[in-house]
C-alpha cells in the first residue's frame, strides 16, 4: 500500500469496516469456511505430500501394475510368489522353498544345473528386494539357499498401468493443476481489470469500441482456439497457461467494467477527480479497492473453471505431456482402464471434484460475505 | 423486429472474417504441415501434393483464395479424409451432433428452469439447500468423470443401456451422452434461475397480481416471465458450451459427430476441416446469440427500444 503512514490511522476504520463485516459473515457461514480448509489441506498435500509418500513419480515397478487401493504393504504374499517364480525362471533355476520372516526371506533355489551366484543380481534389480546374501550352497552349486531383505512398499491408492504410485502421482499432478489454475487466472485478472477498468472509465467511444470488441470475441469458439493453438505449436505449460488467460479475461472485463461505471458516478469519485487527482491514482486508489469484492468473487470462481479446461485439454490429450502429468492426465487415463481398475479413475477424480468443489463454495461463500444487501 | 435481426447479422460479418483470419494465420504459422508422415515423402511426391491442394502458392494469395471460397460456402477438400470434402464430412456428423445439442440443451433448460424455480420458491429451506448443492455438483463434476461414472453403472453394472456408439441414433444410445451433456448447464441455468426468480417474485408487479388474488402459478408465470431474461441471455454461450462438450461426449461414448472431427482434423493438421469446424461453431453461436437477444426482445418489450 502506497498510502501515507499520516493519514492511515484517520482513515483505516471507515475503509475497512465494510470489509471487516464481510469477513465476519464469511467467518461464519461454516460451508465456506470448510471449503477453505479443504482447499489449504489440498495445496499442502500437494506441495509436501510427494515428498513423504516413499515413491518418486515417475518410480515404476514393473511387478507392481495396477495394484487396488489399501492400506497392506507390498509386495502381499501372492505377488511376492508370482515375482519370485519370474525372477527364478530369469535365474534358470527353481523356488524350492521361500520362507519369509518379518522382512527377510529365506530362498532355496535348485536347478538342474549349477546355478550361478551372479545371478542373484536379478533380485535387487526387481525393486522388491534388497541384496542377497548367500547362506549355502549344496549339490555343487545346484542348490543355493539365500536370504534376502523383502521391501515393503505402500501404495494408499493403488498403482497405474505403469506401477507408479497413484498417490504420489496426483499430489505431482496437483501441483501442475493449481499452478495453472492460479496462474491463468492471474492472467486473466490483469488483462481483464485493466481492460475492464479503462473501458468503463474513459468511458464513451472507447468504451464502446473497446466493449464492441469483447462482444466480437465472445462469439469466437475461443476453447476451439486454444486447441489449435496448443496442438498446432506443440503444448507446452506456458503456452496453455497464456492461451486460457487469454480466453477468460472477457467477463472479469465485463465485471470490473461495470463496477467501475457504478463507481464513477459516486461522489467520492467525483470529489477525486475535482481535487485534481490523475486518473491513474483514482482508478487505483478509489475504484479498484471498492471494486475488490466483485474481482475476488469473479477471480476465486475461475480458478475452477481454468483447472476445468486445463483438465478438458489434457483429457483429449492436448495439455500437459508425459512425462509432466495433471489432474486431467491421470483422469484420462483412468477412463481409459475403468473397466480393469477403476481406482485409476477414482483417486485422481477425487483430487479433482473435492477441488472444484470447494473452489465453487468457497467463491459462493464469498458473494454472499461481500453482497452489501446481506444483513449483519 | 426483422430490420433489428437482419442488422445483427450484417455484425455478425466482421467477427466471421475475424475468425477466419486467426484461424487461417494460426494453422499456417505453426510448424509440420498435413503431409508430413513419420516416413516423410519423397520430394516430388510432396510437390505434388501440395500443388494438387494449392499449398505451393504465397501466404496471402492462399488467404484471398480461402476467404472467397468460404464467402461462397465452399468449405473445400478434406486434407485427411481421402476424397471427401469437408462439407461431406459435416453432412454426416452435424445431424448426430445436432441431435445431441438440442437434446441436452432442452433438458438442460427444463432441468434448470424447473430446479432453479423450486429452489426460489422455498428460499433458504431445504429445497433449497439441496439445488444449491446439486449445482456446485454439477459444475464440480466434468464431464470426463461423469461419463465413465454413468458407463459404469448404467452400462457395465445395471446393463441398463449401451456403453457407446451411435446406431442410427437410437433412443437408447442417447440417453447417457444426452445426460452428460446437459449436466454441468443444468447447474448453472438453476442458480441463474434462483437468484432472478427471487427478485423477481419481490417485485412491485409481482407483489400486485399476488394482492389481486392470481393463484400461485399465474403468480409464478408471472415472475418467470421476467425472471428468464438472464437464462436467456446465457443461450450464446450455452451453445458454446454444449459444442465444445460435445467433443469430449462423442470421444467418450464414441458417437460419428463433428467434435471429434475437429480434434482429429488439428492433430492431423487437417487446415480445411479445423477451419471448417471453427468458422461452423461460429456461426452457430452467433445464431444462438440472435436468437437469444429477439427471445428477450419477446420477454421485455423495454428490450425493443434500444439499439
Amino acid at each position: 500500500m502506497s498510502a501515507a503512514p499520516a493519514l492511515a490511522p484517520a482513515r483505516a476504520p471507515r475503509r475497512l469496516a465494510p470489509r471487516r463485516l464481510a469477513l465476519r459473515r464469511l467467518a461464519r457461514n461454516r460451508v465456506a469456511l470448510a471449503a477453505l480448509a479443504l482447499l489449504g489441506l489440498i495445496a499442502l498435500a500437494c506441495l509436501l505430500g510427494p515428498f513423504l509418500t516413499g515413491h518418486a513419480p515417475e518410480r515404476s515397478y514393473p511387478d507392481l501394475r495396477q495394484l487396488p487401493p489399501g492400506l497392506a504393504a507390498e509386495p502381499g504374499p501372492e505377488r511376492l510368489q508370482a515375482a519370485l517364480d519370474r525372477l527364478a525362471y530369469r535365474m534358470r533355476a527353481r523356488v524350492a522353498e521361500a520362507e519369509r520372516q518379518g522382512d527377510t526371506l529365506r530362498l532355496t533355489l535348485t536347478a538342474d544345473r549349477a546355478i550361478d551366484p551372479r545371478s542373484l543380481a536379478y533380485l535387487p534389480r526387481s525393486d522388491l528386494f534388497g541384496e542377497p546374501r548367500i547362506v549355502a550352497r549344496e549339490a555343487e552349486g545346484r542348490r543355493l539357499v539365500a536370504e534376502v531383505l523383502v521391501r515393503r512398499l505402500h501404495f494408499l491408492l493403488g498403482t497405474d498401468v505403469h506401477g507408479r504410485d497413484l498417490l504420489t502421482r496426483s499430489l505431482v499432478a496437483g501441483r501442475v493443476s493449481l499452478l495453472i489454475g492460479l496462474t491463468a487466472t492471474l492472467v486473466a485478472l490483469l488483462v481483464g481489470v485493466a481492460y475492464g477498468a479503462v473501458s468503463g472509465f474513459v468511458g464513451g467511444a472507447t468504451d464502446a469500441v473497446m466493449m464492441r470488441l469483447v462482444d466480437i470475441l465472445y462469439a469466437l469458439p475461443f476453447v476451439f482456439f486454444v486447441m489449435v493453438l496448443v496442438v498446432f505449436f506443440r503444448a507446452s505449460l506456458a503456452l496453455i497457461l497464456l492461451a486460457i488467460g487469454a480466453v477468460e479475461w472477457l467477463d472479469m472485463a465485463r465485471i470490473v467494467r461495470a463496477e467501475t461505471l457504478r463507481l464513477r458516478r459516486r461522489d467520492f469519485v467525483r470529489a477525486a477527480e475535482a481535487l485534481g487527482l490523475s486518473a491513474l491514482a483514482t482508478l487505483r486508489r478509489h475504484i479498484l479497492p471498492n471494486a475488490l469484492g466483485a474481482i475476488v468473487v469473479a477471480a476465486t470462481l475461475l480458478v475452477p473453471r481454468v483447472i476445468l479446461l486445463e483438465s478438458f485439454l489434457s483429457f483429449l490429450g492436448l495439455g500437459v505431456q508425459e512425462p509432466g502429468t495433471s489432474w486431467g492426465v491421470l483422469v484420462a487415463e483412468g477412463a481409459r482402464a475403468i473397466e480393469s481398475a477403476p481406482w485409476m479413475l477414482a483417486g485422481p477424480a477425487s483430487f479433482l471434484v473435492a477441488t472444484l468443489v470447494a473452489l465453487n463454495l468457497l467463491g459462493d461463500g464469498l458473494a454472499d460475505a461481500l453482497d452489501p444487501r446481506q444483513a449483519g | 423486429m426483422i430490420g433489428y435481426g437482419l442488422r445483427r447479422l450484417l455484425q455478425a460479418v466482421p467477427t466471421l472474417f475475424l475468425v477466419v483470419t486467426l484461424s487461417f494465420f494460426l494453422m499456417r504459422l505453426a510448424p509440420g504441415g498435413p503431409f508430413d508422415l513419420e516416413r516423410p515423402l519423397p520430394p516430388a511426391a510432396m510437390e505434388n501434393l501440395r500443388r494438387v491442394y494449392g499449398l505451393d502458392q504465397p501466404l496471402p494469395v492462399q488467404y484471398l483464395r480461402d476467404l472467397a471460397a468460404l464467402a461462397q460456402g465452399d468449405l473445400g477438400p478434406s486434407f485427411s479424409f481421402r476424397d471427401l470434402g469437408v462439407a461431406d464430412l459435416f453432412a454426416r456428423g452435424l445431424p448426430v451432433s445436432m441431435t445431441l445439442g438440442s437434446l441436452a440443451l432442452l433438458l438442460a433448460l427444463g432441468a434448470g428452469i424447473g430446479l432453479g424455480s423450486l429452489a426460489a420458491l422455498s428460499r433458504g429451506g431445504t429445497a433449497d439447500r439441496l439445488v444449491g448443492l446439486l449445482a456446485a455438483a454439477s459444475l464440480s463434476l466434468p464431464s470426463f468423470v461423469v461419463a465413465p461414472l454413468l458407463q459404469i453403472v448404467f452400462g457395465l453394472g445395471l446393463r441398463w443401456l449401451p456403453l457407446g456408439g451411435w446406431e442410427g441414433g437410437a433412443p437408447a444410445h442417447l440417453v447417457l451422452p444426452v445426460i452428460t451433456l446437459a449436466l454441468p448447464q443444468v447447474g448453472v441455468i438453476a442458480r441463474l434461475t434462483r437468484t432472478s426468480l427471487a427478485e423477481s417474485l419481490s417485485a412491485p408487479h409481482v407483489r400486485t397480481a399476488r394482492a389481486m388474488g392470481l393463484g400461485p402459478v399465474r403468480v409464478l408465470a408471472q415472475a418467470l416471465r421476467g425472471a428468464l431474461l438472464p437464462v436467456v441471455a446465457i443461450l450464446g454461450p450455452l451453445a458454446a458450451a454444449l459444442l465444445t462438450g460435445s467433443v469430449v461426449v462423442e470421444t467418450i461414448f464414441g458417437l460419428p459427430g463433428i467434435g471429434r472431427y475437429f480434434v482429429d482434423g488439428a492433430l492431423n493438421r487437417d487446415y480445411t476441416l479445423v477451419m471448417g469446424t471453427v468458422v461452423l461453431v461460429a456461426v452457430l453461436v452467433i445464431l444462438f446469440n440472435l436468437a437469444a437477444d429477439l427471445v428477450s426482445a419477446i420477454l421485455d418489450p423495454r428490450l425493443r427500444l434500444g439499439r
